[in-house]
């Protein structure tokens, strides 16, 4: 009885791990089936879901024109402090009114965690999340951008 | 009730686990005092990711706390955003829309595929082998890629937010989730032909890291350590959140109470999951996916408690409100915090090769347990 056990035990044993093998034999021998993934190194071909979270960055117009008023409701819907806007005043040329505009928008990447909290709150659809992956730079200062265009304007009727 | 810390005598040896331990799945600092290859005591030494979370949420507005649960329990990030989201719904007495709901549902339940998938292939590496690791892996890459295509991100998503989700569903998602659902059906064998039936597995588990139902329940264990000792004790069915009262599914409950047993549980868990979403993804109600909420949410003063479900376990968020735009204090009940505390328990006696095999079974997420 004790015996009859015994060699049970170990040809439960044997046809066990001859199953598993079976599935390691299985893909061993079928290479299409296997699914390895390199580094995305085509960047010309690469495309990912529009949704992705990459970087904040500001949407401008062929005529380099941006939807930012300056109000600072993405400064204010951030948890981290990524996001300073620095606001001066343009005196329009026609009617001599002063208005506010902004400066620079800076924007930490180093300190941003992809939340998507600023897009969400901006009213004027002003900025976005850009697709982008690589971000080591050498230097950290190198990360603090400036996400208006040197010469950008509000566009026209943004309000 | 708890365990007294085991005497050091002459002869034990103390050896440190950790901080970067591989098998620790994090920085997870075990003393071990060994005398000859017996434990006779295990202390975690905690704190090594501490970062002060539920302070930090203290100084953020309700819309802005929630990002940062997803740091705690990172492989069930949706859930945790979930009971966040849920508790601050309670406090506005916010109806949230059915798309919403079913939304969150969906995401729960793949998120909770996708974490018992990674828990299963780093409990088989945790024993030796290798390749399990990969396998596991596949069908959750798939999962990360239907996550990346709606949210936006494949790990902190920060997708939920008071009063439903940040956005509506993908066109593809679910194309997408009814291609995942096949994939997985035709792999799942896989699994059992590899691990389950496997006699050099089994041997290791069965019998091993004893967890008694009077022990988990004085230890507050919830979630697959729980059930694997017969505690019947899941959130979705005791307290329904959501749809879940409308859902056709099953507690797993295992009567084991050692390893493999709660290894039983996280894999028939998963089928659950996969039923839940076949409920599910072909009844999307239309409508919206958020609540119209003020720009500026603030909580009446009082107190609220909600939880839900993890992979892990139950986790609790209980808001302290005075009344203004961010929390008075934000406790966060973590299901791994307390599934660790029992480790001393389950391993005294224990050989220190069945320790990582039955550590691996409680599925610990440090910084879950560190917050």
């Amino acid at each position: 009885m004790f015996l009859k056990k015994y060699i049970q035990d170990i040809w439960g044993a044997v046809k066990s791990l001859a199953t598993g093998m079976k599935r390691t034999g299985y893909y061993f021998t079928h290479h299409k089936e296997i699914i390895t993934q390199q580094y995305p190194d085509n960047r010309d071909t690469l495309v990912l879901p529009e949704r992705f979270k990459g970087e904040v960055v500001m949407i401008h117009d062929e005529n380099n024109e941006h939807a930012c008023t300056g109000c600072t409701a993405c400064e204010l819907a951030c948890p981290n402090a990524t996001i300073k806007i620095i606001t001066k005043f343009d005196v329009d040329a026609e009617t001599g009114k002063k208005k506010k505009a902004i400066d620079t928008f800076v924007y930490h990447l180093e300190l941003c965690t992809m939340c998507n909290l600023c897009v969400e709150a901006c009213p004027t659809g002003a900025i976005k999340m850009a697709q982008t992956f690589e971000h080591s730079v050498f230097d950290r200062s190198q990360l603090t951008k400036t996400l208006n265009k040197p010469g950008s304007k509000i566009r026209a009727g943004v309000e | 009730m708890f365990e007294e810390v085991g005497t050091t005598t002459e002869g034990d040896l103390i050896i440190n686990m950790g901080p970067q331990h591989p098998a620790t799945h994090g920085v997870l600092h075990l003393v071990v005092t060994l005398n000859g290859e017996t434990i006779k005591n295990v202390e975690p030494h905690l704190g090594y990711i501490h970062r002060s979370i539920e302070k930090m949420c203290e100084s953020l507005t309700y819309r802005q706390f929630i990002y940062v649960t997803s740091r705690m329990d990172y492989l069930s990030a949706h859930i945790n955003n979930h009971a966040c989201a849920m508790c601050v719904e309670k406090g506005l007495q916010l109806e949230v829309p059915p798309r919403a709901q079913v939304i969150r549902v969906l995401m729960d339940e793949l998120t909770r595929i996708a974490s018992h998938e990674l828990w299963w292939g780093a409990m088989a590496m945790d024993l030796g082998a290798f390749t399990p690791f990969f396998h596991a892996f596949r069908e959750r890459e798939s999962i990360n890629d239907i996550m990346e295509e709606t949210c936006g991100a494949r790990l902190t998503m920060n997708y939920m937010v008071p009063g439903g989700v940040m956005h509506d569903l993908h066109p593809n998602f679910q194309r997408r989730v009814k291609d995942f659902l096949q994939l997985y059906k035709s792999k799942v064998h896989e699994y059992d032909e590899m691990v389950t039936g496997n006699v050099i597995f089994q041997n290791r588990m069965k019998g091993v890291g004893i967890i008694s139902a009077e022990d988990a329940i004085s230890y507050g264990c919830t979630g697959p350590v729980a059930r694997g000792s017969g505690v019947s004790c899941d959130v979705r069915k005791h307290y329904p959140y959501e749809i879940y009262d409308k859902l056709q599914f099953d507690e797993i409950l295992e009567t084991g109470c050692d390893s493999f047993a709660r290894y039983m549980v996280r894999v028939r868990e998963m089928n659950q999951s996969i039923s839940i979403i076949e409920q599910l993804i072909d009844n999307i109600p239309e409508g919206d996916f958020q609540a119209k909420t003020k720009a500026v949410l603030k909580l009446p003063k009082g107190e609220f408690y909600s939880k839900a479900e993890t992979a892990r376990g139950e986790l609790g968020v209980y808001i302290v409100s005075e009344g203004g735009t961010t929390p008075y204090r934000i406790k966060f009940r973590s299901p791994g915090f307390s599934n660790l505390s029992i480790l001393n328990r389950m391993a005294k006696g224990g050989k220190i090769g069945d320790l990582i095999a039955a550590m691996g079974t409680l599925d610990l997420v440090i910084p879950d347990i560190d917050r």
